[in-house]
């Protein structure tokens, strides 16, 4: 057992083929992980462990659980948080603030006169083709100019360390409810950490969205009435549904709350209707209206959308916001980027081949068995075909699903996602990561939270971080916040707190004095009659 | 306050009274298998549960009470699942209700397969009174006095007049002489408070004057009745004559009086059929309140074929 005291955690730790966050192949630990490396570098392997199942339990007791056959397990929180350098994320905040404007420009004119398209940016046919082009709100105006109220923009770093955009989601991004509660989760397991190396907070991330949602309010409301619209208990992201509505300190409602009268929506209250004035919906678009689109869906509320287009309610993120989150739209993004900003996109794409285009097509069908095929509709890891990984079988049945429809799909180069340390049965090791920054548009500017959500595979090897197909989360630690100590104000402004009473302590203060008599009487007593005091 | 939310606060309210009550219950009618020495426990186990409303034979085991009223979290009638019912629900009002007392049901609820597997029923039935007192302290402590606050007491009260009703009714229960006076009082947590109030030793009468009509006590009948009757007031202010919640303040004030006017020994004799009339008014209570705050004034149905 002697040779154990010598073991860390980090004992075995090597990094793998892929750009490794934490540690260089030579061993060394880079800068931005040097504190976290020495806290747990002091710890064994069992300290490491239990404060892994502390968090699971202190997960499970608040309800921060993921449906898992039937069971309710604790969201999957590593212990070993990833830490993002200032100077990295002073190129990712920017970055994703840029994407957002592209992405609000693109939909601005995809639903207004289409400029993109007579410039031949775009080709006609890619949007009007994709699934999420939503004729219905052609022409609808939003409140500030905002349709991309919230956007996660998704990031990975490729083997030498360059952070790539992987995907755009404008419609209903989730995920921002666990990057706040794995904060609050890790700043009790780590407070001495946190502390001392300045990370920012992500506390204030309710405060911008309502602030940006009470914005995009309908013209001529003073204080709008807001509430987040979920399709109910039993979706997965329930709790994050919940949790927004509790931190902005709005109604959290479900279709079946909501009414619309003379194309203004209400909500059925305890003292009758109450009007509505932006909806912050988590209910996807095929499913928001019953008189526009899926004529069975109980999860909207029939009527909404021609609500909006009255100008009457703000639905947050806009409808039709698909069509520039569809992956074939994303690899026009760096184009877009220039032609409406006039900047040169700050994060690069990941390269990606068109399958529409004849040649592309051709040499893709060839090396298929080395790239990653995408639906460009698809979302959460679904559908995506890895080629080394894939079997012979599934590789012939991609080859026919794309040659039956080209435009349903996208190949990209194998990205060796950049691995972080993470705690596995065995001990601490690689894992491969991504990341989701939440940007907030209100219209005037575009925030990003200084954070996001990492998601990391738990298997070994394994590129997909997606939860629903087996993933875990780690807290993402920007470096660089300012701490202020010592003392903020000049002495000459002091309050002074003069005429402090003293706190009370007692109603009888005559008790004690009574109890030292009584006592002294018994003492007197027992020594006058004799007796022996026991 | 949206309608839904309040429904959900109403039964979180009467959730968690309704686990409480049958904690005490079950703990006296345990106790009164132990003491009472001429006790038929089979009739008496089933009565019980005829008390409580579950269907059941002539007999039953203690085993089958345990599971019916306390341990088996897929009945509804059982602690276990009345405290999941109520999680379900702060579930659902999650945003509304504050962090603490979502997290004390949402532990109780975790820790309730392991707690109720213990040898001692009487630990419990402990448990569970401390966790209830848990919830209510928290939401005590932290709720706005605002209708989030009113629709959880309105569910409280009634189902403690309720279940106190139903409790009494176990004086009557077959095969036993029925739980003695002072065991009815000390389940109530109202031993001393009578002790105090009537300077007496316990006599039927008094007992149960104690706990149908005492004004003061939190677990008297008249009370409970009288506190749903002004917090629907507080609710909804200025009623109309023969409003929905006129005519459940009504049904309740009607309960209430008819208990204070009556005399003692009448009601006495006929103990079973007048906390029935207590049942009936409270669920016909319960029933009005739903049609006027939960259900909506006119649904909008969304018709495919009309298109």
């Amino acid at each position: 057992m002697s040779l154990d005291s010598d073991l860390t955690p980090w004992s075995g730790y090597t990094p793998a083929a892929a750009w490794d966050e934490a540690m260089e192949v030579n061993g060394t630990v880079r800068e931005p992980y040097k504190k976290v490396y020495s806290e747990i570098d002091r710890m064994s392997g069992e300290d490491l462990q239990a404060r892994a199942e502390a968090v699971a339990n202190t997960y499970l007791n608040q309800g921060v659980t993921f449906d898992h056959a039937g069971e309710e397990r604790p969201f999957p929180l590593d212990i070993v948080p990833r830490v993002v350098g200032s100077d990295e994320w002073d190129i990712i905040s920017p970055g994703v603030a840029q994407r957002v404007k592209t992405l609000e420009a693109f939909l601005a004119d995809v639903y207004g006169s289409q400029r993109c398209v007579t410039d031949g940016i775009v080709p006609r046919r890619l949007i009007t083709t994709s699934q999420y082009f939503h004729r219905v709100v052609a022409g609808i105006e939003p409140m500030n100019g905002v349709r991309v109220h919230v956007a996660g923009i998704d990031l990975v770093r490729d083997q030498h360390g360059i952070w790539r955009v992987l995907e755009d989601n404008v419609r209903v991004p989730s995920g921002v409810s666990y990057v706040l509660s794995n904060r609050r989760a890790m700043s009790q397991m780590f407070s001495d950490l946190f502390g001392a190396m300045g990370v920012r907070p992500v506390l204030e991330y309710s405060q911008r969205l309502r602030a940006a949602l009470t914005k995009a309010a309908p013209e001529g409301v003073e204080d709008p009435v807001i509430v987040v619209l979920t399709p109910g208990v039993y979706n997965s992201a329930y709790y994050e549904h919940s949790l927004l509505a509790r931190t902005m300190g709005v109604e959290l409602v479900e279709g079946r709350d909501l009414e619309t009268h003379g194309g203004r929506v209400y909500m059925r209250t305890t003292a009758g209707r109450r009007r509505v004035d932006v909806i912050y919906r988590r209910v996807d678009d095929e499913y928001l209206d019953p008189v526009v689109f899926r004529p069975d869906s109980a999860l909207g509320a029939p009527g909404i959308v021609h609500a909006a287009r009255l100008g009457n309610v703000t639905i947050a993120n806009a409808v039709g916001n698909g069509v520039a989150d569809d992956k074939l739209i994303y690899t026009y993004m760096p184009e877009l980027t220039r032609y409406y900003l006039g900047e040169d996109p700050i994060l690069p794409n990941v390269d990606t081949w068109r399958l529409e285009e004849p040649g592309a097509r051709e040499e893709v069908m060839d090396r298929l068995a080395e790239l990653v095929v995408k639906p460009v509709d698809g979302a959460g890891g679904k559908g995506v075909l890895i080629g080394p990984a894939a079997s012979a079988s599934e590789l012939e049945a991609a080859r026919k699903h794309i040659l039956e429809s080209p435009r349903g799909w996208i190949a990209q180069p194998v990205v060796q996602l950049s691995t972080v340390p993470t705690l596995t049965p065995d001990g601490l090791e690689p894992r491969h990561v991504d990341l989701r920054p939440f940007a907030v548009n209100d219209g005037d500017d575009v925030w990003v939270l200084p954070g996001g959500l990492t998601r990391v595979a738990l298997q070994r090897g394994q590129l997909i971080v997606n939860s629903s197909q087996g993933g875990g989360s780690k807290d993402t630690w920007v470096l660089g916040g300012v701490r202020q100590r010592g003392p903020a104000i000049a002495p000459e402004s002091r309050v002074e707190f003069g005429g402090v009473t003293p706190v009370p302590q007692s109603a009888h203060p005559e008790d004690y004095v009574h109890g030292q008599q009584q006592m002294q009487q018994q003492q007197q007593s027992q020594s006058d009659t004799g007796e022996a005091s026991c | 306050m949206l309608s839904r939310i309040a429904e959900s606060l109403f039964w979180i309210g009467r959730y968690v009274e309704r686990a409480d009550n049958t904690a005490r219950i079950l703990d006296v009618h345990f106790n009164l298998l132990l003491e009472d020495p001429w006790v038929d426990e089979p009739t008496a186990n089933a009565s019980l549960l005829a008390v409580m409303h579950v269907a059941t034979n002539p007999t039953a085991s203690r085993d089958e009470v345990m599971k019916a009223l306390a341990t088996d979290p897929t009945v509804a009638s059982s602690i276990a699942g009345t405290i999941g019912a109520a999680r379900d629900n702060a579930r659902r009002a999650r945003e509304t209700i504050s962090t603490e007392v979502w997290e004390s049901l949402n532990t109780s609820y975790m820790q309730m397969g392991a707690r109720s597997r213990t040898p001692r029923p009487h630990d419990f039935f402990t448990w569970v009174r401390e966790r209830t007192a848990v919830v209510w302290g928290l939401h005590s402590a932290q709720t706005s006095r605002d209708d989030a606050w009113h629709f959880m007491e309105l569910g409280r009260s009634l189902e403690r007049a309720d279940m106190i009703a139903r409790l009494l009714m176990t004086r009557s229960l077959e095969g036993t002489t029925g739980p003695n006076w002072t065991s009815l009082l000390r389940s109530c947590s109202a031993h001393e408070a009578y002790l105090r109030t009537v300077r007496a030793l316990v006599t039927e009468e008094r007992a149960a004057e104690f706990l149908l009509i005492d004004r003061l006590f939190p677990r008297s009948i008249a009370y409970n009745l009288d506190k749903a009757e002004t917090t629907l007031a507080l609710i909804e202010p200025g009623v109309t004559r023969n409003s929905l919640t006129d005519r459940a303040r009504l049904a309740l004030g009607r309960a209430r009086t008819n208990l204070e006017y009556q005399a003692i020994d009448d009601i006495l004799a006929d103990l079973p059929s007048q906390m029935q009339q207590v049942q009936t008014a409270c669920s016909l209570a319960s029933d009005l309140i739903r049609d006027r705050f939960f259900l909506p004034a006119s649904y909008v149905v969304w018709n495919q074929e009309a298109v």
